[in-house]
């Protein structure tokens, strides 16, 4: 329970000698993320219906969209009198970077095609983070499924729980609930931070996200500050010697 | 009515581009510069989300208590606390910071 915030980050092509690692042990880690994140839906729950949304609404965002930050961002739009279609592409855009996540998932995990319809419900970002954190398939498959269970199972139970709850809690963010997703995604983002590489482009990333917000739409930023991994290593690929130096130290 | 559309245009949309990923043919993947792309994008997402949830307030950057919540995080973080104590260590200092009338 104690590592799973910082695992290390093993590529799926690591040589077979790879150490393997227990299920028990990947269990855990997953459970740990789930279970931490999935109580922070009760965020979301009582965000929500401070919004103005329904419970039943309320509910059927978390049980469809399933994508806490695209959740957040709908809400806080709705609450601010944007129009549907605004407030909806804010959202889609946040969720734009589940894409990208599936990319690296469909390689490391191998998803049947069967399964595939069933199993994009759940690429989010913590999914994704305790599947790469994992040295293998088979503890990456486990890793996905124990995270995307739990994780749906208690963020759409403590949604409801937060939607019901929003009036006997009052001011939330008098209690700091607001803090609590940058706090997820910066648990998240930590043990990816691994090399120099990965340290530039988040930095540019915050400056781009930060900078653009007064400038571009709700989520379209968080968009732009993608543009930060292109650039990063555009840049290294011009400083490094064409053929030499092709596998970094990643 | 209009918070329906909003519902139901966002959960298609967000349903549809997790498929997408997953659907993508596994021969655009094999490219060494498109798994390094692929690898690298989620850590500029979380990084541009973090700092939009701490410093943003609609479409200004701020500094409040959100902030000494995140720092109370990374100090978590960096002692290896586990994910519950990350995420509780930012609520409850937040939560303090504002009590002290920030």
């Amino acid at each position: 329970m104690a590592e799973q915030t910082a695992p290390p980050v093993i590529r799926e092509n690591s040589p077979p000698a790879a150490p393997a690692k227990p299920d028990a042990a990947v269990v855990r880690d997953a459970l740990g993320v789930g279970i931490a994140v999935g109580l922070s839906g009760f965020a979301f729950g009582v965000t929500s219906a401070g919004a103005g949304l329904s419970v039943l609404q309320t509910c059927l965002l978390s049980l469809l969209v399933f994508t806490g930050a695209s959740q957040f961002a709908l809400v806080g739009a709705l609450a601010a009198g944007g129009n549907p279609f605004t407030a909806a592409a804010g959202a889609f855009f946040l969720g734009t970077r589940n894409a990208f996540y599936g990319l690296r998932l469909s390689q490391l995990l191998a998803v049947p095609k069967a399964v595939r319809p069933l199993a994009a419900h759940w690429v989010i970002d913590e999914t994704t983070a305790v599947a790469l954190a994992q040295p293998s398939r088979r503890a990456a498959r486990i890793g996905f499924t124990v995270t995307g269970l739990t994780l749906y199972v208690l963020w759409n139970a403590t949604t409801l729980l937060g939607a019901l709850g929003a009036e006997a809690i009052g001011d939330t963010e008098a209690w700091g609930l607001d803090a609590a997703g940058p706090a997820v995604f910066l648990a998240l983002l930590a043990p990816m931070l691994k090399s120099a590489t990965e340290r530039a482009t988040a930095g540019i990333a915050v400056l781009l996200g930060l900078g653009l917000l007064p400038v571009l739409p709700a989520g379209v930023p968080v968009l732009a500050a993608a543009l930060a991994a292109p650039l990063v290593l555009w840049f290294r690929g011009r400083r490094t010697t064409p053929a030499g130096r092709e596998k970094d130290s990643r | 009515m209009n918070i329906w559309i909003a519902i139901a245009l966002t959960a298609a949309g967000c349903y549809l581009v997790k498929l997408v990923g997953l659907l993508v043919p596994a021969g655009a993947l094999e490219r060494p510069l498109v798994q390094r792309l692929a690898a690298l994008l989620p850590v500029a997402l979380l990084a541009a989300l973090t700092a939009q949830q701490t410093f943003g307030a609609g479409d200004a950057v701020v500094l409040d208590a959100r902030a000494a919540g995140l720092a109370a995080a990374a100090v978590a973080l960096v002692l290896r606390a586990p994910f519950l104590v990350v995420v509780g260590a930012a609520v409850a200092v937040t939560a303090g910071v504002r009590a002290l009338g920030w």
